[in-house]
């Protein structure tokens, strides 16, 4: 340890490494440093070693590789023939989509039980202890299995629907909803300017993300008007306006038609498949995280204190604006930072999806990909490093956000 | 509390730091007294515990052959099951002795994952399952179909390449376990059930109207199921290779678990049968077992055709025929070395 | 005076009345019922769509619950006893295969003549834990506690008895370093001496030892191996050992998280968040899949261990964070008054600050326990019998292949009876140690 330097000259002694406060961290540190180190470079010769032995190499070629392998829910084009790196980000890919999808849900659900258990309701209120207990004391892999199985079991197949007499009939004939996912109508773009799906729905967001700016400065002008004037302009129908002729405009422009479901051979084709396996997935990670979500909410409003409650109703605001104006934006203070813990664990606990055969990225990359080519280290690499980057993401925006909403003192 | 188990494992690989690869298997079974035997989670006919604890099944019946021809003892095994995903991890790293998996002898898993598959046990092929109300006679009729498939298999890598050939669309379910799948495909959540022709018979055989199913004609893949174990290690392949040449042998020259005893005591007319049985010659020794090390196997559970009719034969709900895996002089394709 | 009266006003009461009851509309179950339920037309909406659901429930479930089939060998048999007795297609619950596989969803392929001893192990950890969870209950029954994790290894385990007792041995080492040692050669040095020193000891000594006793003394009971242990009992040993052994590693890294020294807070940071910003699962294929690679080759530790390995640090950043809580909330005044006494750092922790921040974290130690048993689940994937890997095992065998909803139902029932009377300790002890702060 330290006591391998040399004892430099005037009067500094080997002791004062150890107990002189100025040094004795400096020397803790540095053995901490010297003893991870060591640990460090065991863990990864005993690696090499381990692979030389087994012949093997740490290579991350495969990932040019054709998977040879499909996958049912894809956001990009992929088939069995793309690589396995591509395979890897369709998984990637499907993983945030559950997420941020089991992320809104969660919330959704989570404020609506978190109030009504606080209702005064005494029957809706007993309701949501059952759903928040349920949810939280039971495994959420149990969930998922049972709410798969569930979806599976209680919907008509896509045979229902079929022959003379179906058993099951569609939804306005643009909704079906059967045990292999819910069919709905898709938005198809005709025009000859619309080719690229990606630029055609980036413009549209981008007219809607214009238009909702619009509004927001209408709002302000109002606001302002109010304030000068005392009388609030009627604003809802500019509202109105922006939001629907742009963005219609613009559809008409493109062509844009409804692309119905239709019962076809053994499916159903055309419009938008939601899968069972999204669904079951997407329900139960909301299911569980909202239960979770409830108890926060509940803490949080009972943390604000009753007095500001009282003096809302002594104001005269009913129930529903009190708890909207004055108990939420205040809880929200104490509800947000558990809240974003629970977002990080509703995007780990996406990881679950091999339990319904969702293709997330532990499905494919760490799973189909890993069996195939037997390259765990690789793959299990990759994989944590998605997941620990995601993570990160997620606390730093939740984080940069929770900043924006707390109390500023002046 | 679980700090003595680490630190007593962590003695232990200190004072024992031998290579895994390249190690003398069997004398680290005959030293630990048990075999470690990689098995299935759970398949109906070829590997389940049943009430008690105790492992059943085809693939099962396997280990149990290879730990009385090693340890004289058919109950001296530790199963340990594995997923499709941890099996060859579990091999490569010597946690399991081999590994009797349903698992199909591939080249890359052969040459590539650094095994040695030692023979086959069940010659198997890819079909498909499904409904006869659905009117499909031909797996080419599929065109559109739901499938669903058992994941981290080579069934998907032939689904995806039979339905590419053919120029077919299909969605693809992937289910974890077979338990799962057939849920799934009773409830009607996907059209078809594809996975081994045996895997589907022993589906279909538990089914409430086993009738109202059909297993369709095409077969779409040759599927050599077989025990493996680790490359490097020649001398524990050639006793797993063995016991399993045993076992059909035994079938072939008609030796069962009836007639063994009376067999193996005397050296009979039949020279092979005799060196087989350890009567004549020594053959154990060259394995490194005893004499009577294919006596003992094949009185685990019988030679192959009594394992077959007890685990996945015509007599169990499992229902499976002998077809290609009956032996060479009756059309099948199992066919033993000769012992000498 | 009531002539006055009979002028001025057209009646006088000259009795006082019968006291009556309220209005039934203003009172009892009609009251109750008003206020609680039907006070709005939202309420009212609320209310009837709530027992609309509960009936929708109960409706499915009960009478399949209550028509349930408990003798059974098989779920074909079960299927003939449902057309009997209630006729086909008739929804029925097919209890029987709990009944006959209850033994393994409890204790996996544990021998059965052996039961008795993880029973008397679980009762021990009960007794165990007993004296942390309430207080009032005598101290001495701390030194129990100190003993029982390695009796609860013997009797699950089994084998001989002076494996164990060697190990523990090493404690004592540890302890007789600090007592005797520590005053000779000064603190830093003892503090290194005593973490040295036991280690020396179970690598160098405690096998042979252990041997050595064996030899003189054979003591032991029949050896069960990890393989064989299952079920509830498995998520439970996975749970509690995880728990148990993550909490001095906990301890360190919180300590570490809040320490001015940059390397130990950067290390500490870096461990915790990397743990937590990955999903179990994944740490679980790391201890399956690749755990091996990473200890010198030919290293081979059966999978239960290294699953605790993982478990355990997987839950010491999380009981990091939870003692981090518990640190925090300790005021200021508490540190400043150790540092005051002339208490050193470890000195400071270990007899003011810890001992308070530790029974502050208490609740969210429990909560992170009931996190833990719930994610046992998880190692299904990998292969272990969990109640859940035993479902499927007992749906692949022939006999029940099919059963489905029976088994998960089961399952879900345990799980939700531990993991609730958890909780509601939990809150107990939240609310119990809230007042005592007031």
């Amino acid at each position: 340890m330290a006591t391998l330097t040399d004892p430099p000259e005037h009067g500094f002694r080997l002791g004062q490494l150890i107990y002189d406060t100025r040094y004795r961290s400096l020397t803790i540190q540095v053995v901490a440093m010297i003893l991870l180190a060591l640990m460090m470079s065991w863990l990864v010769s005993n690696t090499i070693q381990n692979l030389a032995a087994l012949g093997k190499d740490i290579n991350f070629g495969f990932l040019w590789q054709p998977s040879g392998y499909d996958i049912n829910q894809r956001l990009i084009s992929y088939d069995s023939q793309a690589t396995h790196g591509r395979a890897a980000v369709v998984g990637i890919l499907n993983t945030l989509l559950v997420a941020l999808l089991g992320c809104i849900l969660a919330t959704i659900l989570g404020v609506i039980a978190g109030v009504l258990r606080l209702s005064s309701n005494w029957i809706v209120s007993r309701l949501m202890a059952v759903y928040v207990e349920g949810f939280r004391n039971v495994p959420l892999l149990l969930w998922i299995i049972l709410i798969f199985a569930l979806l599976t079991e209680s919907t008509p197949a896509p045979n229902a629907f079929r022959g003379d007499e179906p058993t099951s009939s569609m939804f306005l004939d643009a909704v079906a909803v059967t045990n292999r996912g819910v069919y709905i109508p898709a938005l198809h773009f005709a025009s000859p300017l619309s080719q690229n799906g990606a630029v055609t729905w980036g413009v549209i967001l981008l007219v809607l993300a214009l238009s909702i700016f619009a509004i927001t400065r209408i709002k302000r002008w109002a606001t302002a008007t109010q304030e000068a004037t005392g009388v609030r302009p009627a604003t809802w129908h500019y509202t109105l306006g922006l939001l629907i002729v742009p963005v219609g405009a613009l559809l008409v422009t493109m062509g844009a038609y409804l692309d119905l479901p239709a019962l076809q051979g053994f499916n159903f084709a055309g419009g938008t498949h939601l899968r069972n396996s999204l669904i079951a997935l997407w329900l139960a990670l909301s299911l569980y995280t909202g239960a979770f979500i409830a108890e926060i909410v509940r803490g949080g409003i009972l943390a604000i204190s009753k007095g500001q409650s009282e003096a809302a109703f002594a104001l005269g605001l009913r129930p529903s604006t009190t708890m909207n104006l004055v108990i939420l934006p205040q809880a929200l203070r104490v509800i947000i930072p558990p809240l974003i813990s629970q977002y990080l664990n509703l995007t780990k606990n996406s990881s679950l999806a091999i339990a319904v055969g969702y293709m997330d990225a532990r499905s494919t990359l760490g799973g189909i990909t890993i069996n195939q080519t037997g390259r765990e280290l690789e793959g299990m690499l990759l994989l944590g490093l998605f997941y620990l980057v995601l993570s990160l993401i997620i606390s730093a925006a939740m984080n940069i956000f929770n900043a924006s909403v707390k109390l500023k003192e002046r | 509390m679980k700090r003595t188990v680490t630190l007593g494992a962590l003695a232990v690989a200190g004072l024992t730091a031998a290579g895994a690869a390249g190690a003398a298997t069997l004398d680290d079974v005959k030293a630990r007294g048990t075999l470690n035997c990689g098995v299935a989670t759970g398949l109906p006919g070829f590997a389940a515990p049943d009430a008690n604890g105790v492992w059943q099944g085809f693939d099962v019946a396997l280990c149990r052959a290879v730990a009385a021809a090693v340890l004289g003892d058919p109950m001296a095994v530790e199963f340990v099951p594995t997923t499709g995903q941890t099996r060859f991890t579990a091999l490569a790293s010597g946690e399991i002795d081999m590994l009797a998996r349903n698992t199909t002898w591939t080249f890359s898993r052969d040459v590539d994952l650094k095994f040695e598959f030692v023979g086959v046990n069940y010659y198997d092929g890819q079909g498909f399952m499904i409904p006869k109300a659905l009117g499909v006679s031909s797996a080419k009729e599929l065109d559109g179909a739901t499938v669903c498939i058992q994941t981290g298999t080579t069934t998907e890598l032939n689904l995806a390449d039979f339905f590419r050939v053919n120029n077919l669309s299909y969605e693809p379910v992937p289910i974890e376990t077979n338990a799962e799948a057939q849920q799934q495909y009773l409830a009607g959540a996907c059209d078809v059930y594809t996975t081994d022709a045996s895997g589907l018979a022993a589906t279909r055989a538990t089914f409430e109207a086993p009738g109202d199913h059909v297993i369709l004609p095409e077969i779409i893949s040759k599927e050599p199921l077989g025990p493996l174990v680790r490359h490097g290690d020649s001398e524990w392949g050639d006793v797993v290779r063995w016991t399993l040449n045993a076992l059909v042998a035994a079938e072939e020259y008609g030796v069962t678990s009836a007639n063994i005893g009376e067999l193996s005591t005397t050296a009979g007319d039949n020279p092979e049968i005799n060196r087989l049985l350890g009567t004549e010659g020594e053959l154990g020794a060259m394995l490194g077992l005893d004499a009577a090390w294919a006596k003992n196997a094949i009185m685990a559970g019988g030679n192959y055709a009594e394992v077959f009719e007890k685990n996945i034969g015509e007599n169990t709900p499992i229902g499976l025929s002998r077809g290609l895996n009956a032996q060479w002089t009756e059309g099948g394709l199992l066919y033993a070395p000769p012992f000498r | 005076m009531s002539d006055t009266h009979a002028q001025t006003a057209a009646f006088v009461r000259d009795s006082m009345i019968q006291q009556q009851d309220p209005p039934v509309s203003q009172s009892g179950a009609v009251k109750w019922v008003r206020e609680n339920l039907f006070s709005s037309w939202l309420n009212i909406i609320l209310t009837l769509a709530s027992l609309w659901f509960i009936w929708a429930a109960l409706s499915h479930l009960l009478p399949w619950m209550l028509r349930g089939i408990w003798q059974a060998d098989s779920l074909a048999q079960c299927r003939a006893i449902r057309d009997e007795l209630y006729g086909p297609d008739v929804s029925a619950a097919c209890w029987a295969v709990i009944t006959e596989r209850w033994n393994q969803l409890l204790f996996g392929f544990y021998p059965q003549d052996l039961y008795w001893r993880p029973v008397l192990a679980f009762v021990l950890f009960l007794v165990a834990i007993a004296p942390v969870l309430f207080q009032g209950l005598p101290k001495k029954m701390l030194g129990f506690s100190l003993l029982s994790p390695f009796v609860i290894f013997w009797l699950i385990w089994g084998g001989s008895i002076w494996g164990p007792v060697a190990i523990a041995l090493g404690f004592v080492v540890g302890w007789a370093v600090t007592r005797y040692l520590t005053p000779v050669i000064g603190v830093l040095p003892g503090v290194i001496a005593t973490i040295l020193a036991p280690i020396v000891y179970w690598l160098l000594v405690a096998a042979p030892l252990a041997g050595l006793l064996q030899d003189i003394l054979p003591l032991g009971i029949t050896p069960v191996g990890s393989k064989d242990i299952g079920g509830f009992m498995l998520a439970l040993v996975i749970g509690v050992s995880g728990i148990v052994l993550s909490l001095p590693l906990g301890i360190l890294l919180a300590l570490g998280r809040q320490s001015d020294m940059f390397l130990i807070n950067k290390v500490s940071v870096t461990f915790i968040e990397t743990i937590r910003g990955v999903p179990l699962i994944v740490w679980l294929f790391t201890a399956s899949l690749l755990l091996n690679y990473f200890l010198p080759p030919g290293t081979n530790f059966d999978l239960m261990l290294r699953v605790i390995i993982m478990v355990t640090l997987f839950a010491s950043a999380y009981i990091a964070e939870v003692v981090r809580g518990g640190l925090a909330a300790l005021p200021k005044g508490q540190y400043e008054a150790a540092g005051a006494l002339g208490l050193d750092y470890w000195n400071s922790m270990r007899l003011i600050i810890l001992p308070q921040a530790l029974k502050i974290s208490i609740p969210g130690i429990v909560n992170t326990f009931i996190g833990l048993f719930k994610d046992t689940t998880l190692v299904m994937i990998i292969g272990m019998m969990d109640p859940l890997f035993l479902a499927n095992a007992i749906r692949a065998t022939t006999d029940w292949n099919g059963v489905y909803w029976e088994l998960f139902v089961f399952i879900g029932l345990c799980f939700f009876v531990f993991c609730f009377s958890m909780g509601r300790y939990s809150l107990f002890l939240e609310k119990k140690l809230r007042r005592e702060h007031r």
